[in-house]
């Protein structure tokens, strides 16, 4: 039982980014009706936003020690992150440690604006033309998303840590009553999957409960009746990818402490991420989060050696057979609607 | 419509001179001059773009006759080049038996992956290709270990038994031959100043793509090719109609997908060694870029794309600072630094953010890539002569450019 419960928990980490990113992916198919292949770019955009803020963040003065020397007897140099000589050095320690979190009011404005940049710059050209154009023309733009921040920061991954309170693991099995040293679980991968949740459901709340959301819906379902009630819908939608983008781009920032990121790791997520939009039906949005905790438990599951010691290699490949599966046997996914994109 | 006609012909002349001349026409400039860098005239690079023009043509093949994108044909070209290796491994270091095998290995790949693959169009099809793609490149990292050797890559070594040429330890590692010829031999004829390499390898190559460009012309031309563009223009309809158009769109995929592995036969070929990275989506990706940048769905389309690219590639990641300074040493000091630090992302190490740039300038300024460029130059250049002879032959030159205008 513990031994179940502990891959139900490790798929979730995985699980959370998969269904964020798809869920952005879904929005924008379902609004627009394109393609995005640059999607895993924004994530990578999104943790990268993280990083940036911690370099700003410690951007440091430098100032010489007299009292002090360096192992060659020069007098030491003295790093003062300017955020502590403004706020005094125990809450700029603070503001430093925190630097993931806060990337997240950095993130918002900065992956929304370059959502809006990117529909109206590019993607809008791109509506009337076959998908195979939107394909091409995104995985070049991702391309170059790429490249563009491997110039500024490196082909290495950089490590971004959590802040000092969320660091290590805890003890999760107790609080469930099971043996101590049963279900060990690190305190952000916790964290990061209540954020997917809280954000996943202001997604939602969004759509269902407010006037916007409930316009975009309707547009979703019929683009041209809604335009023709004289409503902009356009402008909605570009907004709606503003959306999508920042919360690929969250998801981004707050994966960044599990994994150092690095100028790939949008191209690692975007193949899976399509295949979970797949398995979970085009077009809907319940299933793109449904799929995306399913295939990242059933990853954690074809992990564990037991499995592996029947059928090796299974880890490696399992999302792509249940894939191949759903797409061959039931092509709408698990909660797509009748009729959206099933040829 | 059946056979080829006198267009394809020339056309054929055409390719055959250059692939043949291409040693020379490749070295402009005299060795060791300044401009010497820019040659693309040496064995190895030329075996490139002949190689990957095989690749090319066959995606085409592909996508430019039935409009299926696949992203996972990069599978294909592993699969060819694993079964070459093993097979100068296990049998005789000649390369005919091992091109043989990745080729039909390849085409037995596709038949399993396209018979399933094909049953859905569209995006999902991309997917489809794009899964089973990553999957084998995935165990071949991981589970196939002892058929592709990992991380490693799968390479010859001295204890192998190649059972026909005698077998037994090797002092030294063998090299690919056919019947005698090693691939890597070259002579070189210097004239005055200018030297040219002559490599049995890419005589080898450059011979088989010939033969692979004529077999896709007469695809293109046959009734069948016909078929395949109808299933590009309408499939439902011909679906209504009551045929069944799977037949062919499957017989499509594995001739690509054999292309592809002859494509991979021969990189192995001309250098035993085979990588699963070979099998990665990027690798997929950028057979996709060569055939939309030369132009899908054109005969010469995807050779022109296949050798823009890989010409880039290698010319664009050999410049670095150094150089950029010695172009732009003219200039005042200031001015110098400024244009080597504009030019500077664009080459070398960041030569893919070029690529990817001019990736996204064709697919939207461009969707017939280059040859469609030249066809509009080529048009804009016949307008203008015409206009200058008066007005009554004017509308011969629209006929002109509207016989012109319909992608081959």
């Amino acid at each position: 039982m513990d031994a179940i419960l502990l891959q139900v928990l490790n798929g979730l980490d995985k699980g959370s980014a998969y269904a964020l990113i798809a869920l952005g992916l879904t929005l924008i198919f379902g609004t627009l009706g394109v393609v995005n292949f640059a999607h895993g770019a924004l994530f990578m955009l999104g943790a990268f936003c993280a990083v940036t803020l911690q370099k700003i963040l410690t951007l440091s003065s430098v100032t010489i020690d007299e009292t002090k020397t360096d192992f060659l007897g020069n007098p030491a140099k003295v790093e003062t992150p300017y955020v502590e000589s403004w706020f005094g050095p125990e809450l700029g320690a603070t503001i430093i440690d925190w630097s993931v979190p806060l990337a997240i009011i950095f993130a918002i404005p900065v992956m929304i604006a370059i959502g809006f940049i990117m529909e109206r710059g590019l993607i809008k050209h791109f509506y009337k033309r076959p998908h195979a154009d939107q394909i091409l023309v995104t995985f070049g733009l991702a391309i170059v998303l790429q490249e563009i921040i491997k110039y500024f920061y490196g082909a290495n991954p950089i490590p971004t840590p959590a802040p000092e309170m969320f660091r290590g693991s805890f003890d999760f099995g107790v609080l469930l009553g099971f043996d101590s040293n049963a279900i060990i679980y690190p305190y952000w991968r916790m964290v990061y999957f209540v954020f997917s949740l809280i954000l996943i459901g202001g997604v939602f709340a969004f759509l269902q409960f407010t006037t916007f959301g409930m316009v975009v819906r309707a547009g979703m379902a019929d683009r041209e009746t809604v335009g023709l009630l004289g409503i902009d819908i356009d402008k909605r939608f570009t907004l709606m990818f503003g959306v999508a983008a920042a919360v690929a781009g969250l998801a981004g920032v707050m994966y960044t402490p599990i994994n150092s990121p690095n100028y790939h790791m949008g191209m690692d997520f975007l193949v899976l991420s399509f295949v979970v939009v797949v398995v979970g039906g085009m077009g809907s949005l319940a299933g793109a989060v449904l799929a995306g905790f399913l295939l990242g438990i059933l990853e954690s599951f074809a992990s564990m050696n037991e499995i592996k010691a029947i059928i090796p290699g299974i880890d490696q490949i399992i999302i792509y057979v249940v894939a191949i599966i759903i797409l061959l046997t039931r092509p709408r996914g698990l909660m797509g609607r009748k009729g959206v994109m099933e040829d | 419509m059946h056979g080829t006609k006198a267009k394809d012909t020339t056309l054929l002349i055409v390719v055959a001179f250059m692939t043949m001349f291409a040693p020379f026409l490749l070295n402009p400039f005299p060795a060791g001059s300044e401009l010497a860098q820019f040659n693309a005239g040496y064995p190895d690079l030329m075996q490139r773009f002949v190689i990957f023009g095989i690749f090319a043509i066959g995606f085409n093949i592909l996508f430019g006759l039935t409009g299926y994108l696949s992203f996972g044909h990069a599978a294909f070209l592993g699969v060819g080049s694993y079964s070459a290796v093993w097979m100068f491994k296990l049998l005789s270091m000649n390369v005919i038996p091992a091109i043989v095998l990745s080729v039909v290995v390849a085409g037995l790949f596709a038949l399993v992956i396209g018979f399933v693959s094909l049953r859905r169009s569209g995006i999902y099809f991309s997917i489809l290709t794009l899964a089973f793609a990553q999957m084998s490149f995935n165990l071949a990292y991981s589970v196939l270990t002892p058929i592709t050797n990992g991380e490693t890559g799968l390479q010859l070594s001295l204890d192998d038994p190649r059972i026909l040429d005698g077998g037994g330890p090797a002092t030294s590692l063998p090299v690919t031959n056919l019947f005698g010829w090693e691939m890597r031999e070259s002579t070189t004829i210097h004239a005055g100043a200018w030297s040219f390499d002559l490599s049995v390898g890419y005589y080898l190559s450059a011979i088989i793509m010939l033969a692979c460009f004529y077999l896709s012309i007469r695809i293109f031309r046959s009734p069948f090719g016909m078929m395949l563009r109808a299933v590009k223009s309408n499939q439902q309809r011909m679906n209504y109609t009551g045929l069944n158009s799977r037949p062919y769109t499957l017989a499509a995929f594995v001739i690509s997908g054999m292309y592809a592995g002859l494509a991979g036969g021969l990189l192995a070929s001309m250098d035993p060694l085979a990588g699963a990275e070979r099998m990665q989506w990027t690798a997929s990706g950028e057979v996709v870029l060569m055939t939309i940048l030369g132009g899908a769905g054109t005969l010469i389309g995807p050779v022109l794309g296949a050798g823009f690219i890989k010409y880039f590639e290698n010319i664009f990641s050999k410049i670095n600072e150094g150089v950029l300074h010695g172009w732009f040493a003219v200039m005042p000091d200031g001015i110098e630094d400024l244009l080597v630090a504009i030019v500077y992302p664009f080459v070398g190490k960041g030569w893919h953010l070029t690529l990817g740039l001019l990736f996204m300038l064709v697919v939207i300024f461009l969707p017939g890539g280059l040859v469609e460029g030249g066809q509009r130059m080529g048009r804009f250049a016949f307008r203008r002569r015409d206009r200058k002879a008066g007005p009554v032959e004017s509308s011969a030159a629209e006929k002109r450019a509207a016989s012109s205008k319909p992608a081959e």
